[in-house]
C-alpha cells in the first residue's frame, strides 16, 4: 500500500507536467506563430532595402522618439501616484485605482475622441492651451500625449506592485538614521523597486510604440510629424501588403531588441557573470 | 454638442484594421455588402428598402475605404457585393478573379471643400486654402478621395483667380492625411481642421449643420465614378443581384441623388434626346 501512494503521486505529477506543457505550448504557438509567419513572409534582403527608405526611417525615428518621451512622462508623473497607492490608505483609493486603469480597457479610438474633446481646439482644455499657444492635434506633441494616455496604467500598475513589495524594515532603518524622506525615496525605495519600475517602463514603452487608434484619431497622420510606425504600416496596408509586412517585421525587430536589452539590464548581466564565474570554478 | 457627438460617432465607426471574417456562417437570408465609406448613408437606406421588399432578408454593410475593402475581399472576407468609389479598385478585384468584368457604373460624386461653421481660418473662397497657416485635412493618397483631391488641386492651379503653384501651396498646408474620407469630415466637424476636401455626398443633412461648403467648378473638379458588382464568391448571389438591380433602378437612383450623388454618366439626359 505505501508503495502505491507515491506512485500515484508520481503519475499525477507526470500528468500535471504533460498538461502544463501542452497548455503552455499552445500559448507559445498562439503568440509565436503569427509573429514567425510574418517574418517568414518576406526575404531578409527586402528588410535591408526598406531600411534605406527615408520615409520608413522617418517613421521609425518618430516612433522611437515619441514612445521614449511618452515613457519618460509616464514614469515621472506615475512614480508619486504609484507610491501613494502602494503605501497610503485613503478614501477613494479604489476609485482612483479603477480610474487609472481605465485607459487600458478603453478602445484606443475612443481614447482619441476623448483626447480631442479635451485638448482639441474646441475641447474643454483646448481653449486654455490655445491661449498660451499650445496646440496638440496634428502635432508630434499630440502623438506623445496620446501614447502617454494609453501607456500610463501599465507603469503605475507595475510600479505600485514594486513599491508594495519593498520590505518596510529598510525604510524603518533609513528613518532611524534620520534620512530625509526624499533621500529615502530616491536612494532606498526606488533602487529596491527598480526591477518593477523598469518592467513597468518597458511595458509602457511597448504600449506607446504600438499605439495606433488614439494617435490617428487625436494627432492625425502626417509623415514626419505624426505618422509613427503603426500608422505607416496601416497606410501601407491600404496599397501594398508586402510593404506593410516588411514594416511590421522591422517594428517587431526593434521592439524585440529594446525589450530584450531591458530584460538584460546591467545588474542582470552582472548576476549572469557572477554565476558564470562560480560555474567555472 | 450634437455635431460633435456625430463626428465622434463617425470616428468610432472607422473600420478596424483588418476585419476578420466572422466565424459564424451567415444565414442564407443575410446579404453582405462591402461599400465605399462615401456611400454609407445612401446604402443604408437602400438596404432597408430591400429588407422591406424581401421579408426575412437581412442586409449588412461594411463601409470603409475602397482600397481597404478590395484587400479584405482578396483576403477572403465574406462579401456578396462590392461597391467601390474608384473603378481602379474594381479592376483590381477583377484582376484577382474576385468579380467578372468591371462592374456597373451606378453613380458619380464630386469633390467639395468644407470648413467648420465657425470658420476659424476665415476662408471665404477656394484660393484661401493656399494661405499659409491654414490647417487642411485631406484623405491619404491611397484612398480614392485623396487621389481625386490632389488631382482637383492640380487642375485648380490653372484656373483663373487662383495663385500660381496653388496645389503645392495647398498641399503644404495639409496637417493630416486621413485613411478614410469620413475621418476628414469628422476632423472638420470637430473644428480641429480649418478645411477639408470631401465628396459632395459626405455633406449629409447632419454634417451640413456644422460645416460650410465650397463648390469646385466643373472643368476643374474630379468626378468620381462608382462601380458595383456581385462577387464571384457570393454566398447569397440572388440577393446580391437584387441589391445591384435596386441600386441601378429609378427608385434606387432617387435615393442616391437625395444623398448628394450624381447619376452615372451613361444615363445622361442629353444622350437620350431624340
Amino acid at each position: 500500500m505505501p508503495a502505491v501512494a507515491p506512485r500515484r503521486g508520481a503519475a499525477g505529477g507526470i500528468a500535471l507536467r504533460i498538461s502544463a506543457v501542452a497548455l503552455g505550448g499552445t500559448l507559445v504557438l498562439l503568440l509565436g506563430l503569427p509573429l514567425v509567419s510574418l517574418v517568414l513572409r518576406i526575404p531578409p534582403a527586402d528588410l535591408v532595402v526598406r531600411l534605406r527608405d527615408p520615409l520608413i526611417l522617418q517613421a521609425l525615428r518618430l516612433s522611437l522618439l515619441t514612445s521614449l518621451a511618452a515613457t519618460i512622462i509616464v514614469a515621472g508623473l506615475g512614480l508619486p501616484v504609484a507610491y501613494l497607492l502602494a503605501t497610503a490608505e485613503f478614501r477613494g483609493k479604489r476609485a482612483l485605482e479603477a480610474f487609472i486603469d481605465l485607459p487600458m480597457v478603453l478602445p484606443p479610438t475612443v481614447a482619441g475622441v476623448a483626447l480631442l474633446t479635451a485638448f482639441g481646439r474646441t475641447g474643454l482644455a483646448g481653449h486654455a492651451l490655445g491661449a498660451v499657444g499650445i496646440s496638440l492635434p496634428f502635432t508630434t506633441l499630440g502623438v506623445v500625449v496620446a501614447q502617454a494616455f494609453v501607456a500610463a496604467p501599465f507603469f503605475v500598475g507595475a510600479a505600485r506592485a514594486g513599491f508594495a513589495e519593498v520590505d518596510r524594515k529598510y525604510l524603518d532603518v533609513a528613518a532611524t538614521l534620520r534620512a530625509a524622506p526624499g533621500y529615502t525615496f530616491l536612494r532606498v525605495l526606488v533602487p529596491l523597486a527598480a526591477p518593477s519600475l523598469l518592467a513597468g517602463a518597458a511595458m509602457s514603452w511597448a504600449r506607446a510604440l504600438g499605439e495606433f487608434g488614439a494617435t490617428i484619431t487625436f494627432a492625425g497622420n502626417m509623415p514626419g510629424v505624426t505618422q509613427t510606425m503603426p500608422l505607416a504600416v496601416y497606410l501601407a496596408l491600404q496599397s501594398d501588403l508586402d510593404a506593410a509586412v516588411a514594416l511590421s517585421v522591422l517594428l517587431l525587430l526593434v521592439s524585440l531588441t529594446v525589450l530584450l536589452s531591458i530584460r538584460l539590464t546591467p545588474s542582470r548581466l552582472a548576476a549572469l557573470a557572477a554565476r558564470a564565474r562560480r560555474a567555472a570554478r | 454638442m450634437n455635431p460633435l457627438l456625430n463626428a465622434a460617432l463617425a470616428l468610432l465607426g472607422l473600420a478596424p484594421i483588418l476585419r476578420q471574417p466572422s466565424s459564424a456562417e451567415p444565414a442564407p437570408s443575410t446579404l453582405t455588402v462591402y461599400a465605399a465609406a462615401s456611400l454609407s448613408d445612401a446604402f443604408k437606406e437602400l438596404g432597408r428598402m430591400l429588407e422591406v421588399d424581401h421579408p426575412g432578408l437581412a442586409v449588412q454593410f461594411n463601409f470603409a475605404g475602397s482600397q481597404q475593402l478590395a484587400l479584405q475581399i482578396e483576403q477572403g472576407a465574406p462579401a456578396d457585393v462590392f461597391a467601390s468609389a474608384d473603378p481602379r479598385w474594381m479592376s483590381y478585384a477583377s484582376e484577382k478573379g474576385l468579380v467578372d468584368g468591371e462592374g456597373t457604373l451606378f453613380a458619380r460624386n464630386r469633390l467639395v471643400a468644407i470648413v467648420p461653421r465657425t470658420n476659424p481660418a476665415r476662408i471665404t473662397r477656394l484660393p484661401d486654402l493656399a494661405r499659409r497657416g491654414t490647417n487642411l485635412v485631406i484623405a491619404a493618397d491611397a484612398v480614392p478621395a485623396g487621389r481625386y483631391s490632389r488631382e482637383a488641386l492640380h487642375n485648380l492651379s490653372a484656373a483663373p483667380g487662383f495663385p500660381p503653384e496653388y496645389d503645392r501651396r495647398v498641399l503644404a498646408n495639409v496637417v493630416s492625411e486621413e485613411e478614410n474620407v469620413k475621418a476628414v469630415v469628422a476632423k472638420v466637424q470637430l473644428g480641429e481642421a480649418d478645411a477639408g476636401l470631401v465628396y459632395r455626398s459626405d455633406v449629409t443633412p447632419a454634417v451640413a449643420r456644422s460645416v460650410r461648403v465650397f463648390e469646385i467648378d466643373d472643368p476643374y473638379n474630379v468626378i468620381a465614378s462608382y462601380p458595383i458588382a456581385v462577387l464571384k464568391g457570393a454566398r447569397n448571389a440572388g440577393a446580391a443581384r437584387w441589391f445591384v438591380d435596386l441600386v441601378s433602378s429609378p427608385a434606387g437612383q432617387q435615393v442616391l441623388q437625395r444623398h448628394g450623388l450624381l447619376p452615372a454618366a451613361t444615363a445622361a439626359p442629353a444622350a437620350s434626346q431624340p
